[in-house]
């Protein structure tokens, strides 16, 4: 019963932030709305006792990839009249691709959906089974080689988005941060001794 | 605690949800109200310490000795009136304080305090804190853009960054505790520290670690001498050059809140939180100190406290380019290196591994 009420009222939140992410006007209320709707999504989340999930969803996307977002939206200097421009000229495509996007779900949610029986609810577990473990004991048993390969291929976006800054440009004044760090005091101080200056 | 609820008139005849609700706050507001004490009293004294360290003597005009100098400075913070900007965000302007120090309080909800006590005994809990740790940016950051002011958007820019970069070394250092506990569950890496002297103690075969993680805490926290986020000298005080009266007194908390969160966690992780460093010592016999409990961690987290305030009194600030530097290529590197060192250990059975 409980749980019913939580999730109804976790959802309706959850629509209106993201309505609210497509409709506010100003980039960073969008990004702010999205961390909402991520923050409910790891509630419904919660709700499925899958703490794992809701809690990786938080630290990931909220913590670290909506930290960038924000980081991105608030220094660009947006200039929104020129972004609303071209609205009338492109506005028929983007109905067409909705409309496009809207007849596929249909097509999964209504008309294959028929033939597929309900899926049963899965019983729940017991408080003390440990989601993380179960989620470790198949990812790195059975699904080992899918795991390997994402890791390589965020290594290789990892890779080449440090190569794209590597470039050099001539006449760059740049400090050699560990040449600094590596200065002794004896470089550069040189401590004289005098006798004291007599009358 | 439910004792005294028990003997509430009428208690029993509440709904058993509202009684559950009931239980969970009674534990809460405790909670809060000594957090919120020793927060107060933690600027007292950092206020102390720095005065003796830099040979001077600190408050003591307000109460005995200058104990009741915290309760009139909120007196005085709370008196004040809030400035809004007119061109600020408002919204976002408000909210903001309330971002940086939720999360600062709701962290404790995992902590735990001895061997029984935890408000949530959750085997999720070391993930849950690297996420509620990682949402506390939000505050600096909304802070830094909605007041619309220069100082306080490069304060929050460059807080932003920092704290993104410093949380990788955090995250990779918990994952070196989280390979030698085997286990989320806060309460488990305390107790898979247990059985022997303080030598069994994590610092010991992760010191490598304890070391970063410490540090990151410290940068982290924004304290000094990390705080380029409020250098005084550059961008005058940073994200919240723009706030006054209670909306300030908010961040000055949630830092405090959080420099005692960094500090309880590098005792539970790393100083075996609430055991005892005498455990098993002839001399002691049967008392206190010998025993595990609540004494100790409260020690070992005043031990990095006041290392907190012993770094501010001493570093000077570190340059912003060098705090990037330290950050992603000496802690980074650093974690991932011990990490793999320490899964050889795990392997071979080397140290507190050996079965």
């Amino acid at each position: 019963m409980i749980g019913h009420v939580l999730f109804f009222a976790l959802a309706a939140v959850l629509l209106s932030a993201a309505i609210g992410v497509i409709t506010s006007r100003n980039p960073v209320h969008s990004a702010m709305f999205l961390v909402l709707a991520f923050f409910i999504s790891a509630g419904l989340w919660l709700l499925l006792e899958a703490e794992f999930l809701a809690i990786v969803l938080v630290l990931v996307y909220v913590g670290a990839v909506m930290v960038l977002f924000l980081f991105v939206v608030m220094m660009l200097d947006l200039n929104l009249t020129r972004l609303r421009e071209g609205f009338a000229r492109y506005a028929p495509l983007g109905v067409v691709l909705s409309l496009v996007i809207v007849a596929l779900l249909a097509n999964v949610f209504w008309f294959r959906a028929q033939d597929t029986p309900l899926m049963v609810t899965p019983e729940l577990r017991s408080a003390d089974v440990s989601n993380t473990r179960e989620l470790g004991s198949v990812l790195y048993t059975e699904h080992v080689y899918a795991f390997e390969l994402a890791a390589v291929i965020l290594l290789v976006a990892i890779v080449a988005a440090i190569t794209l800054t590597m470039r050099r440009r001539p006449g760059l004044k740049v400090q050699d941060v560990a040449k600094q760090v590596a200065v002794r005091r004896e470089d550069r101080v040189r401590v004289v001794k005098m006798d004291a200056e007599k009358e | 605690m439910e004792a005294l609820l028990n003997a509430l008139p009428g208690w029993a005849l509440l709904p058993d949800a509202v009684q559950t609700v009931g239980v969970i706050v009674a534990q809460i507001v405790p909670i809060l109200i000594v957090l919120t004490l020793c927060v107060a009293y933690l600027t007292y004294a950092e206020r102390k310490v720095i005065g003796y360290i830099q040979n001077r003597i600190g408050p003591n005009r307000v109460g005995f000795k200058g104990l009741l100098q915290p309760f009139a400075d909120v007196l005085k913070l709370m008196l004040k009136e809030v400035v809004i900007p007119t061109n600020s965000n408002r919204f976002l302007f408000v909210i903001a304080p309330l971002l940086a120090i939720i999360p600062a309080f709701a962290t404790w909800a995992v902590i735990p305090f001895n061997d029984h006590f935890v408000l949530a005994d959750i085997n999720a809990g070391l993930l849950y804190v690297l996420a509620l740790t990682s949402v506390g940016v939000y505050g600096v950051i909304l802070a830094g853009w909605a007041s619309n002011s220069k100082y306080a958007f490069l304060g929050a820019m460059r807080s932003a960054a920092q704290i993104v970069a410093y949380e990788i070394a955090m995250g990779f250092a918990l994952v070196g505790v989280l390979m030698a506990a085997g286990s989320l569950n806060l309460g488990d890496i305390v107790r898979a520290q247990g059985g022997g002297t303080l030598l069994s103690w994590f610092w010991l075969p992760l010191l490598p670690l304890f070391v970063v993680y410490f540090i990151s805490g410290v940068a982290e926290t924004n304290r000094a001498p990390f705080d380029v986020a409020e250098g005084e000298s550059e961008i005058v005080a940073g994200f919240h050059v723009e706030y006054s009266g209670m909306a300030f007194a908010v961040f000055f908390l949630a830092e405090y809140a959080n420099m005692i969160l960094i500090s309880a966690l590098t005792a539970l992780f790393f100083l075996g939180g609430w055991l005892s460093p005498f455990a098993g010592l002839p001399v002691l016999g049967d008392t206190f100190l010998a025993e595990p409990g609540f004494f100790w961690f409260a020690l070992k987290t005043a031990l990095f406290l006041f290392c907190f305030l012993w770094f501010r009194a001493t570093f000077p600030r570190y340059r912003y380019d060098q705090i990037m530097r330290l950050g992603w290529k000496v802690f980074i590197p650093v974690t991932i290196i011990w990490i793999f060192v320490l899964g050889g250990m795990v392997h071979l059975e080397i140290g507190p591994w050996a079965r």
